[in-house]
């Protein structure tokens, strides 16, 4: 009785004494922000992404010149090899067809960032979709949810085992020649990923004291789900959101290299750009350092912000 | 009537192997036939050493885990036969602290919430502000600042969540408590705090325990009974006061004998048992009675029939053949293959009488004694090895193997 009494005594006292501590108490996503304040990693990769995203809302309307302009087709010739580099009014320079690169760049920037954004929602919208289900049945289902659980585990290791860029190809020639079948494509292509990590996640987390008390508790299962077990299991998919935002770009740079991506020429995107210019490499290869290095830049911003997010979200390295 | 019957309670999980297929090769015998009382109000307490299955029969009784025999009666309903949807909403009877407190707490889920969830989900209080009302009483009783319902678990201290695992038990009002080794995950200065806290409020609220752990001083502190668990099966059960002062059962023997007595000169007179191997695995367990291959009692009857727990007398329940005669000394310790005994007489033992083949047995410090002339050091130090010259110090038959 009067441990309890003395217990209660000192907590009043650390209440009154602790008063740089806020009251409202921190969540763990707050801490999370917090550690990623402080980290370069993150810094360096949300500087990139948000220059990025700058450049892709404002680009068409600070470009100099429009997309599909060819004014200078008369200084091109491309079949003499003779090809205008950087100067005062071209920075970087022209295209093969007589049109201001640094203007495609500009424009291009928004189709690139689309690409990645859309192809990693679909992965990570119907891939989390798929992950919810067969990691519920497998923690609560019984019996009858851990058979659903194996019939679609089996179905995501199939979509496993197809390299991922020829499962792409083959969505894209079902789907014919456009922007809208690369992000598609790309996207099913994350698919499996995401389920199975979402499901991964969620297996443990389902295995925990703490969803067993919630069911000692008698909350609904569903509740359970959402309440418990999911909130606990995102981080990992956040940090690969974030991850397969650069592998998305890189891989729909390579569907439009392989000439699958949009063929609208007002429309220029990145890796459509990387595709043409590389027929000309031996005469010019700035034309091709452009587009690539823009998306090097690009994967290695989000690649930075997601490894900065998988450090700040793990439990382990919590201090 | 007593507020919790458990008749007959198994649990056994399958064992299962294959490569595509899953086959069932065995079972694991987690919980083999347990049958108890625990009276409302009071509180029972559960002993085994690790892997006797007490925690897996807590669960049982939650039905965490499902039941494969018996029943489970709480105030005449089987929990164990109760539909799904009839146990979702019965389970605000049945509550439980678990062991370790920081686990068994959602790390994303600040303290309002944590505790408000239960109530929501049985439809305790009209609304948000009423169930704080409750949350904010039961965090005053159970000793929390009332400024930590917006905080989250990992700003707590140990003691402070094991609280909070309380308080979340108790905010639904239940009948029975099943507290699941409450105080092990704490600092030992703490678990005093828990343990009293744990009295208060059955005092306060008229709670009914069952406490499970293997800490046997936390448990006799605690217990108005208590169940001695070995291999899935109760071996003895006693009223606290009656089972520390007289333990029957070889088993129960050997476990109290392993606590030290704070008297250095009764310390040093009082008899040892010490147990030697290992707990039988459970998906195995040897035939006949449970303990048989570690009984320093064992006859050849105790590996061909199994004993039912039976009442030797005053509530004083014991599952062994030879319970009297082991009582009056009739049946000596022949066991030698199992267990070392020293008698009450040695005194020169030797300072490094090493322990730590026992598995129930807390390291003890053995009085000191002059190494010279004791070769009771070798069967001290080896319990299982046979050793010829052992001297009849350290019981008849301790050199058969």
């Amino acid at each position: 009785m009067s441990l309890t009494t003395t217990a209660s005594k000192i907590d009043r006292l650390a209440q009154l004494t602790a008063k740089t501590e806020t009251s409202s108490g921190s969540s763990l996503w707050r801490e999370a922000m917090r550690r990623m304040r402080g980290s370069k990693m993150a810094i360096i990769g949300a500087v990139i992404i948000a220059g990025f995203v700058l450049l892709a809302i404002i680009g068409p309307w600070i470009a100099p010149y429009g997309p599909a302009e060819q004014t200078w087709r008369g200084e091109v010739f491309s079949n003499r090899g003779q090809f205008v580099g950087a100067r005062a009014e071209n920075w970087f320079g022209l295209d093969h067809l007589g049109r201001d690169l640094f203007s495609r760049m500009l424009v291009g920037a928004r189709q690139t960032l689309l690409v990645g954004v859309v192809s990693m929602l679909i992965g990570l919208l119907i891939g989390a979709f798929v992950g919810i289900v067969s990691g519920a049945a497998a923690t609560l289902g019984g019996k009858a949810g851990r058979r659903i659980d194996d019939a679609i585990m089996r179905v995501t290791d199939i979509l496993l085992a197809l390299p991922s860029l020829l499962l792409a190809v083959s969505v894209a020639a079902v789907m014919g020649q456009s922007l809208t079948t690369v992000m598609i494509a790309v996207g099913v292509v994350q698919i499996p990923v995401f389920a199975r990590l979402l499901r991964g996640s969620m297996l443990a987390q389902g295995g925990s004291d703490y969803v067993l008390a919630a069911r000692s508790l008698g909350i609904r299962k569903r509740r359970i789900v959402f309440t418990q077990i999911l909130p606990n299991s995102l981080s990992p998919v956040i940090v690969q959101a974030t991850l397969s935002l650069a592998t998305a770009i890189i891989e729909a740079a390579a569907l439009s290299y392989l000439g699958l991506g949009n063929p609208d020429p007002a429309v220029p995107e990145w890796g459509v750009m990387l595709s043409a210019a590389q027929r000309f490499f031996d005469n010019e290869p700035m034309m091709s350092m452009y587009p690539a290095v823009g998306i090097v830049i690009t994967a290695l911003g989000f690649t930075l912000l997601g490894e900065a997010m998988r450090e700040a979200l793990d439990p382990k390295l919590r201090g | 009537m007593s507020l919790l019957e458990l008749d007959g309670v198994k649990v056994h999980f399958p064992v299962k192997k294959g490569i595509l297929f899953d086959r069932t090769v065995g079972h694991v015998y987690a919980v083999d036939g347990i049958s108890l009382k625990v009276e409302a109000g009071q509180t029972y307490g559960l002993v085994g050493e690790s892997g006797c299955g007490k925690t897996t029969l807590g669960r049982a009784v939650l039905r965490l885990v499902d039941v494969t025999d018996g029943s489970v009666v709480l105030d005449g309903t089987d929990v164990a036969k109760l539909p799904e949807k009839e146990l979702r909403s019965f389970r605000r009877r049945l509550q439980m602290v678990f062991q370790d407190p920081l686990g068994s707490l959602n790390p994303r889920q600040n303290i309002e919430s944590i505790l408000s969830e239960g109530m929501a989900a049985h439809g305790i209080g009209a609304n948000q502000d009423e169930r704080r009302e409750r949350i904010r009483e039961i965090l005053a009783k159970v000793g929390l600042p009332a400024n930590s319902l917006s905080r989250y678990p990992h700003e707590f201290s140990g003691g402070q969540r094991q609280r909070i695992g309380i308080a979340r038990a108790l905010v639904l009002e239940p009948d029975l408590v099943i507290c699941d080794e409450p105080v092990s995950a704490l600092d030992v200065s703490i678990q005093a705090q828990v343990i009293n806290l744990l009295e208060e409020l059955q005092e306060s609220m008229g709670l009914t325990y069952l406490v499970i752990a293997h800490d046997l001083a936390v448990v006799r502190h605690i217990s108005d009974v208590i169940g001695v668990m070995y291999l899935g099966s109760l071996v003895e059960e006693a009223p606290s006061d009656t089972l520390y002062e007289e333990p029957l059962h070889p088993y129960t023997r050997a476990l109290m004998s392993a606590v030290p007595v704070p008297d250095p000169e009764a310390e040093e007179r009082r008899e040892r048992i010490l147990l030697t191997g290992d707990l039988p695995s459970p998906a195995n367990p040897p035939a006949g009675c449970r303990f048989h291959t570690r009984c320093p009692w064992a006859q050849p009857k105790c590996s061909q029939e199994r004993p039912e727990l039976t009442d030797a007398g005053g509530g004083h329940k014991v599952a062994c053949h030879f319970t009297r005669e082991i009582r009056s000394g009739e049946l000596p310790m022949a066991g030698g293959t199992a267990a070392v005994v020293i008698p009450a007489q040695t005194t020169q033992e030797p300072e490094s009488a090493p322990e730590t083949e026992t598995p129930v047995a807390p390291k003890e410090e053995a009085p000191a004694a002059p190494e010279a002339e004791t070769p009771a050091a070798s069967a001290d130090e080896a319990p299982a090895a046979p050793k010829a010259e052992t001297p009849v110090a350290s019981g008849e038959g301790s050199e058969e193997k």
